[in-house]
């Protein structure tokens, strides 16, 4: 694992961290995004990472190998069950909290696929979300007006369009237009942490644009980001400080930008025991997953 | 603690509203006769019509079954268990609230609807019925200029019996059914509306009925007569206090809206709906039907979350050509509440139409049944309806039913039907959660964002009151 040198003031310190399905029935799709296989099967097998304040990660690696899974258990989705390991978030432990005691010291979740809630309005969802959050640091809610204001102000920055705050959550969104939704919750939010999770799957170029300046706006030195990742594309608008492959639920190699072009010549497949040169000529040859 | 555990903590919260108030009560025996007919007419001083008319309706009764269709399991009733009237005892008439006895007073207060402060509220009149007899009347005066009746329906009785004997029975007749028959000979109070031709009535009509009496079944009969061209928006509350036994309710609510008349008739309906064992609860078998005439407007808009069994069914007979009628509803089934409930719309003049929109919402181990009939007569040439039932599960112990009923004998006549039926689903509640909203408020914007589109048909301050209901009745689920 590469260090970054600040461990003192790491924001998120993952140690060794496993964890697998819990067992009993589930309405989530969760699980079955991630590595196909059954209840109790381990999905990550140690997971050791830090992000340093002000720094991009980005975590990339082929389907299944365990890169969701990651967000969800960092952000306390209860369909996983952690089974070892340590995450440590400015300084606390993080896994002992529920999700909307995460959510308010900070920790946001970009969704890969955000929920529908017929019949709740946008902004209404946010600013319930946004006092709640305020209400849980014991701080004043924000009137109706403050919140309109405010959240004006950071739809622009994702062009989302205003009418876009009276619709019903997510619903009847397209693809691109509910992951600049989540770009503009994060604005709004304003985390110390934000784990995006496929933030640009399903976006054409033009909403990778837009979501990448989201998240370059958001880049600040107390904060930390965290992006999953399958492509190296999103990594050509915002760059990352580093780079962390996942394979089987663990990262196996870590290394600076660099690192992105290296797995975009050559595929995933040596993350599965080729070596790298049959990789990138079976990358070359389209055998390379996606 | 697992998802499931909480919100089955969530679930099992109390009914709020479980108290007694000690008030001397004027009761008659239990059981049901011709002789304790006579006694309640007495009582209440009735005209020798009204009394024919109680007494023709029991002797009716007394040929017919209760019904078995309905998708509710209750334990038999024993109607001669039950006792069929009590009112507070009054020395005198009331001229003002300040004379209304304190514990009765009390006992609105604990309802959250204290009466001083609804006087205050810009244009709500409010005619409170406790138990069987109507205490308290607001804002007669100013409607009484307008040439407008709102009263207790024994009043109406007493002060305008040609009304009462006209219309009384027009739309629900005395034989319609086992309860609203039961109710016909055995009524004990209820309210009264007549909006002249032509007027507006200028404010929400609002009654808020609530069951006191140990053992008291509440048979309320209310009837309101919107002339040619008049408006009026009426408001039905309803809370009891905390029972034991089950306490048998059975209402009856006619409305009559002639040549171009609009009635809208708004209920929140909250009654003790037993505890997680399904043990006491209110048995509500209520018969609402209005008849609209030539380019009139019925609308029923319904927030039910109470009762241990509901069997209710707002029903609108489009006579006139023209006319338009409307069912908007919620209904919310928790721990063991069963509710059966849905409208007919009988299409009997032209170009008639109607509009059915239904959400039912179970939890628990709540049995929700929606029962709709359509019915397109020869004569409805180019009527239409639409009709729309959505249900949302929370939990896997609940159930949720659909029963369309649609008869066309009009081929020119249109009819559509809709249903969906979806769950709160753990992905929707972890992300709200992952946003910092916590379990019990994610519920509860879930169902109100799922029953938006009827609570928005309700009239502003009642709107405000569904909404925290639904939040407090659920307070989360999920399996």
């Amino acid at each position: 694992m590469a260090k970054s040198g600040c461990r003192e003031n790491a924001l998120l310190r993952v140690e060794g961290l496993r964890a697998r399905i819990a067992a009993g029935p589930r309405t989530s799709s969760a699980p079955r995004s991630g590595a196909g296989e059954g209840d109790g099967a381990e999905i990550l097998k140690g997971v050791d990472l830090e992000l340093c304040p002000g720094e991009i990660h980005a975590i990339m690696g082929p389907n299944g190998s365990g890169k969701s899974t990651l967000a969800g258990v960092l952000a306390g989705r209860d369909a996983y069950e952690v089974t070892g390991g340590t995450v440590t978030y400015a300084g606390k432990d993080l896994l002992g909290l529920v999700p909307e005691a995460r959510a308010a010291a900070g920790v946001f979740l970009g969704f890969q696929y955000p929920v529908e809630i017929p019949g709740v309005g946008n902004l209404y969802f946010l600013r319930t979300a946004l006092n709640a959050i305020r209400r849980a640091r014991g701080e004043e809610d924000l009137d109706a007006m403050d919140f309109l204001s405010l959240a004006k102000e950071k739809m622009r920055l994702v062009e989302l369009d205003p009418a876009f705050g009276s619709r019903s959550l997510n619903e009847g969104f397209s693809g691109g237009e509910k992951k600049r939704n989540e770009v503009f919750q994060m604005a709004v939010l304003e985390p110390r942490l934000a784990i995006l999770d496929e933030i640009d799957s399903g976006l054409d170029i033009d909403a990778l644009r837009i979501v990448a300046k989201g998240v370059n706006a958001l880049r600040r030195p107390d904060r930390g980001i965290l992006l999953v990742t399958h492509y190296k594309r999103l990594l050509e608008y915002v760059e990352p400080d580093r780079v962390h492959v996942m394979a089987g639920g663990r990262i196996v190699r870590s290394g600076g930008p660099e690192l992105a072009e290296e797995l975009e010549r050559t595929g995933y497949a040596w993350v599965a025991g080729m070596p790298p040169e049959a990789a990138a000529a079976a990358a070359a040859a389209g055998g390379a997953r996606r | 603690m697992s998802t499931a555990e909480q919100l089955k903590d969530l679930t099992e919260q109390k009914y709020r509203y479980g108290f007694v108030t000690e008030i001397e009560e004027d009761r008659i025996p239990k059981g049901l006769s011709e002789e304790i007919i006579r006694v309640i007419s007495e009582k209440k001083g009735e005209p020798s019509f009204m009394l024919e008319w109680r007494l023709k309706a029991y002797r009716h009764w007394l040929t017919m079954q209760e019904p078995t269709w309905a998708n509710v399991r209750y334990p038999k009733i024993d109607y001669q268990e039950v006792v069929y009237y009590s009112a507070p005892k009054q020395k005198r008439a009331l001229g003002s609230m300040e004379e209304v006895d304190p514990e009765l007073r009390k006992a609105f207060g604990k309802l959250g609807i204290p009466l001083e402060e609804q006087m205050r509220l810009a244009g709500v009149a409010v005619d409170a019925v406790f138990d069987s007899v109507s205490v308290a009347t607001t804002y007669k005066k100013k409607l009484a200029d307008l040439g407008i009746v709102f009263c207790s329906f024994s009043e109406a009785v007493r002060e305008h019996p040609a009304l009462v004997e006209k219309w009384l029975g027009s739309v629900v007749p005395y034989t319609d059914n086992f309860f609203a028959t039961l109710n016909s000979a055995v009524f004990s109070d209820g309210s009264f509306v007549y909006v002249p031709k032509g007027v507006r009535c200028p404010m929400e009509l609002s009654t808020y009925f609530r069951i006191n009496a140990k053992d008291t079944g509440q048979f309320e009969r209310t009837l309101i007569v919107a002339d040619e061209d008049a408006y009026v928006s009426y408001l039905e509350g309803c809370t009891a206090p905390q029972r034991d036994e089950n306490q048998l309710h059975a209402a009856v609510v006619e409305l009559v809206a002639l040549d171009g008349a609009q009635i809208k008739y708004s209920t929140v309906q909250n009654w003790y709906p037993g505890d997680a064992e399904g043990k006491g609860g209110i048995y509500n078998f209520v018969t609402k039907r209005g008849k609209a005439m030539a380019r009139s407007k019925l609308s029923w808009t319904q927030v039910e979350t109470g009762s241990a069994i509901t069997w209710k069914y707002p029903s609108c007979i489009l006579q006139g050509d023209d006319s338009v009628g409307e069912f908007y509803s919620v209904a919310l089934t928790n721990h063991r509440q069963q509710a059966d409930t849905g409208t007919k719309m009988i299409h009997i003049g032209k170009n008639t139409r109607s509009t059915i929109i239904s959400k039912g919402i179970s939890a628990g181990r709540g049995q929700n049944t929606y029962r709709g009939l359509v019915k397109m007569m020869k004569g409805a040439t180019g009527a239409r309806n639409y009709s729309q039932c959505d249900s949302l599960l929370i939990g896997d112990r609940c159930g949720a039913h659909t029963f369309p009923y649609i008869e066309v004998r009009n081929p020119t006549a249109k009819v559509e039907h809709e249903a969906t039926t979806s769950k709160i689903s753990e992905d929707q509640l972890f992300y709200c959660k992952q946003r910092g909203i916590p379990e019990e408020d994610a519920v509860s914007m879930i169902v109100n964002g799922f029953a938006k589109q009827v609570l928005k048909e309700l009239p502003m301050e009642f709107a405000v009151e569904a909404q925290k209901l639904l939040g407090m009745s659920l307070e989360g689920s999920v399996g």
